[in-house]
């Protein structure tokens, strides 16, 4: 039930907006004062953090790290009419890394007592052949700047409060279009409790909230049945849930749903795009960002190995990653090494300005960390991720965008993308746009992929908006077996040319 | 294998949810065990050990419904948390078909006879297992100028379960997998760099592939330099072994009973309709001996059995489970497939492609998705123009277009080549009238 996945499917990374169906406490208000809390949670002393290191560092690796996590998932559903459905799982452990060069030995356990975490540490170990070193004596405790202060934690929301807003968006989504015949309406929500410990002594902890509400709706007419999907996520605490979220929801899903009617496939081959603001930022995620992950880099594999400091699209164009918008799916205090969460300008003026680093290959190539060590729990060793991946603001409006194209297609509604890091192909699923034709949007159009490859694509933007939007909906990365909760974003921007799906 | 004290843990959870208030319950204990090795170029790059245990409780309380689980399982605990569990449920609203299975469906035998564990697992030396990662890396690691980078990665693992419910039914299942695979990336033509993996995975230790994975990602990885995208046009299309599930694998996902119930399915009220080829033929055979996904039992412990799932392209069952069943008012089945396997063609993948006068050959998708209720679909490919029965040039960077039932309509034959090592046992297919868009 719980066994990893056989196979890494080669290179492939993807995106999608899947949201995944899925007690003890201490809660921690304050970060900066709360260590000895979070402590206590894990039931460790200072004086344990040290002797667990001790062992890890005893063949020698050059860096070690302990991860504690205590993670608490709630599921609430909604099916023909009624929130007759609910899920929680509780996922408690540690994992301890050591790093010898770049070799990585890693073990975890659902304990933290100390026999299992020295055993763990011991295994990991394992990775380095030396003389033992000594982890430092003092504990150098850092506090970061909060992104998602917790008010009234998730661990407070009973099945109750949350009921009614499942059994709202339902209703609204059914008054809003008549030929609404089913909705599944579901909510999820998750509390982590995080302790980092690292063998230059730092300590530092984190309180993460996460919450998702998603609505599927489905439609029937004239005998043809569609459905289509809306989806809002917050790194936000019980003040996630509102009037406001809910109608959002609702009328995004019927809006995308009663589209789908009166589209058609448009005619497949190349072809001008132009991507509409907010999920289109799906565009960066797949043609670059993952591109840009050092890892990749670092073993020669990226399309945009050789690129860094070079000229890589037009001069006008910055794109970043930023771990900092406050309450955002994919911001981090601090990644899951310990480095503080932070705004990274990958495409500064046209140029490749920097990779996405985690501590192996910020060490590899010299440079600080950047706060994209992420990992999606205990189980797992750090890899470098994205955060909230977007472009900044260009000069033109929308309409202007719109207007300069002859005959290609606008979209602006995605449910998945995929990338292969070496070739650069990368490709998004679009569930809905408009053809456009001399200029202005005419004909819906529905179901097909869009397939382009990284740096091409990067260098065929001729021209960005002024309207830049972070999507806000529940977007999921993979890559190495590991989800990973990230956003995107985009102005409406024209891609001179991409192959289209069609017939 | 599930240790005899966490069993009885299992027992007295059971036993606890019922002095609380459940009317009904399912419980199951889980474990795993995995290890994992990763060897780049000339060095081990990455080595990761674990064990694993938790528990899954599913309550039926006062009619309603909820599932709960955790990694937690001290009895102190593991007692506040079906309290909770219990008291939570009962803010739900009502479900008449939540119910257990009627225990006649159950399976009753010993687990016994599938041959799905491996009993030598512990005796594989670690030493075998490094070994073999670095002589596949070294099958390929120095023998070309313009490879990058070649990696080959080893895992195993144990993973086992019990599973009681409060109707009657107690079940165990134990499996053993091993698994190697090789990722190799190269320099190709400007920026680019291909990559391509190969790999094997297995049951058992002594049926695992230890060679000539690195050789078989080199070659795949070399035979995709120059790439490129041709004209837009209606092709036959010949999907190998390695990716013709993702063509299946929305046909099934619409025969589920939930998405029959839920009307987000393209094939409602088809059952005993013809809506593909008839030179296809699907059956669910979950008993064959060695094989992974055979099994004696489902997720709720109903008893599987052989299966037809298309007969001559006629479709013969949905995947109904027990709330399925009750909501569509129809006798239920089973959760979902086992081992699909596929009738046979005559012709095996080299007879196929040799048939083929102008088509393109598909050796992977990228991205791509299908619309759930109108089996629309289009996915970006990669794989080779086929020119008078030979592959003569890799094509990237283009999409394919269509209907997933005006595809499968359109099978021309079906190989005899399915991939022996997967639980979806699909040879080779060859499709005509495909849109591609390319130029």
């Amino acid at each position: 039930m719980k066994r990893r996945d056989f196979l890494r499917a080669g290179s492939m990374v993807a995106i999608g907006t899947v949201a995944f169906p899925q007690i003890i406490r201490s809660q921690i208000t304050n970060l900066k004062e709360d260590l000895p809390k979070m402590l206590n949670h894990f039931r460790v002393t200072e004086a344990d953090l040290r002797k667990v290191m001790a062992i890890a560092l005893e063949k020698g690796g050059d860096y070690a790290d302990l991860y504690f996590e205590h993670t608490f998932n709630n599921y609430l559903a909604l099916q023909d009419g009624a929130v007759n459905r609910a899920g929680s799982n509780i996922d408690y452990g540690v994992g301890i890394r050591v790093v010898s060069g770049d070799q990585t030995g890693y073990a975890f356990v659902e304990s933290t007592s100390m026999e299992d975490m020295i055993n763990a540490a011991r295994t990991a170990s394992r990775i380095a052949s030396g003389s033992a070193k000594t982890p430092p004596v003092k504990i150098d405790e850092k506090v970061f700047k909060n992104h998602y202060p917790i008010v009234k934690s998730w661990e407070d929301a009973t099945i109750q409060a949350k009921m009614p807003y499942l059994q709202k968006l339902n209703d609204r989504i059914f008054e809003l279009d008549k030929r609404v015949t089913k909705v599944n309406a579901s909510m999820n929500d998750s509390t982590s409790y995080i302790l980092y410990y690292n063998s230059e002594g730092t300590l530092c902890h984190d309180y993460r909230p996460m919450a998702i509400l998603s609505g599927l709706c489905i439609m029937q007419q004239d005998g043809k049945i569609e459905n289509a999907h809306s989806s809002r996520a917050a790194r936000k605490d019980i003040s996630f849930l509102t009037d406001e979220v809910v109608e959002t929801v609702a009328q995004e899903a019927v809006k995308n749903t009663a589209l789908l009617f009166n589209a058609v496939k448009p005619k497949g081959g190349e072809m001008p795009v132009v991507m509409g603001a907010g999920g289109s930022g799906i565009l960066l995620h797949e043609a670059i960002g993952h591109a840009f992950e050092a890892d990749f880099n670092r073993k020669k594999t990226s399309i945009f190995s050789d690129k860094l400091g070079k000229k890589i699209c037009d001069e006008h164009i910055h794109v970043v990653d930023d771990g900092l918008i406050d309450y955002d799916r994919g911001s981090v205090n601090f990644d899951d090494e310990g480095v503080a969460g932070q705004r990274t300008y990958i495409v500064k003026n046209g140029i490749l300005n920097s990779y996405l680093h985690d501590r192996i290959s910020a060490k590899y190539y010299g440079v600080s960390p950047t706060g994209n060590g992420r990992r999606q729990s205990f189980r797992y060793i750090p890899i470098p991720r994205m955060r909230s991946t977007y472009m900044e603001n260009g000069n033109y409006t929308e309409e202007e965008i719109i207007a300069s194209v002859k005959q290609g297609v606008f979209v602006d509604n995605f449910t998945n993308g995929q990338v292969q890091i070496g070739a650069g192909d990368f490709t998004f699923f679009v569930k809905s746009g408009y053809l456009i034709e001399n200029g202005k949007l005419t004909q819906p159009i529905k179901d097909i992929n869009i397939i382009g490859n990284g740096p091409k694509a990067l260098a065929d933007v001729t021209m960005v908006g002024n309207n830049l939007k972070i999507d806000q909906g529940a977007w999921t990365c993979g890559k190495d077996g590991q989800g990973m909760p990230v956003s995107q974003g985009l102005p409406s921007v024209l891609v001179k040319q991409l192959t289209v799906g069609g017939q | 294998m599930i240790s005899q004290e966490h069993k009885d843990l299992a027992r007295w959870a059971m036993k606890y949810a019922l002095s609380k208030g459940c009317s009904d319950a399912r419980i199951s204990v889980y474990s795993g065990t995995n290890n994992s090795f990763d060897y780049r170029d000339t060095q081990l790059e990455k080595l990761e050990q674990s064990s694993e245990n938790g528990m899954s409780i599913q309550l039926y309380v006062d009619g309603r419904y909820a599932s709960y689980s955790t990694n937690r399982l001290d009895k102190n605990e593991l007692e506040r948390f079906i309290a909770n569990g219990i008291e939570a449920t009962r803010f739900l609203a009502k479900d008449e078909f939540r119910q257990l299975p009627k225990p006649e469906r159950y399976y009753k035998g010993d687990g016994k006879g599938l041959e799905i564990y491996d009993y030598d697992y512990s005796k594989v030396s670690v030493d075998d297992k490094m070994a073999l990662i670095k002589e596949n890396a070294a099958e390929v690691y120095g023998k070309d100028e313009r490879l990058i980078s070649v990696t080959a990665s080893y895992s195993d693992g144990i993973s086992s379960s019990f599973m009681i419910t409060s109707n009657g039914f107690e079940g165990e299942s134990d499996t053993t997998y091993y698994s190697i695979s090789a990722d190799t990336s190269m320099k190709g033509a400007g920026d680019s760099r291909p990559q391509s993996y190969w790999y094997d995975s297995a049951v058992f230790w002594d049926k695992l592939e230890k060679k000539n994975i690195g050789k078989i990602a080199y070659e795949r990885t070399v035979r995709k330099l120059g790439q490129e995208k041709i004209a837009s046009g209606v092709f036959p299309m010949l999907v190998d072994n390695t990716q013709i599930t993702r063509l299946l694998s929305p046909i099934i996902a619409a025969i589920y009973g939930n998405a029959i119930q839920q009307k987000n399915s393209f094939l409602i009220d088809k059952i005993g309709e013809k809506i593909i080829s008839d030179k296809f033929t699907l059956t669910d055979d979950p008993h064959i001996s060695g094989a992974r996904g055979s099994r004696w039992f489902d997720g709720e412990g109903v008893a599987t059995k052989k299966r037809t799932v298309i007969e001559n392209g006629v479709l013969k069952m949905y995947y109904i489970d027990t709330y399925s069943g009750l909501k569509l008012n129809m006798e239920p089945t089973i959760q979902g497939p086992s081992l699909l396997n596929c009738v046979h063609g005559n012709k095996n993948f080299d007879q196929l492609l040799a048939s083929v006068e102008k088509g393109i050959w598909i050796t992977g998708f990228n991205g791509g998705n299908s619309n759930s209720t109108t089996g629309d679909f289009s996915f970006g490919i990669e794989g080779f123009l086929i020119e008078n029965g030979k592959a003569i040039k890799p094509l990237n960077e283009m999409n394919i277009t269509g209907n997933l039932l005006e595809l499968w309509k359109n099978v021309i034959e079906v190989g005899n080549d399915p991939k022996m090592n997967s639980s979806w046992r699909i040879p080779s297919i060859l499709f005509d009238k495909v849109s591609f868009s390319g130029k």
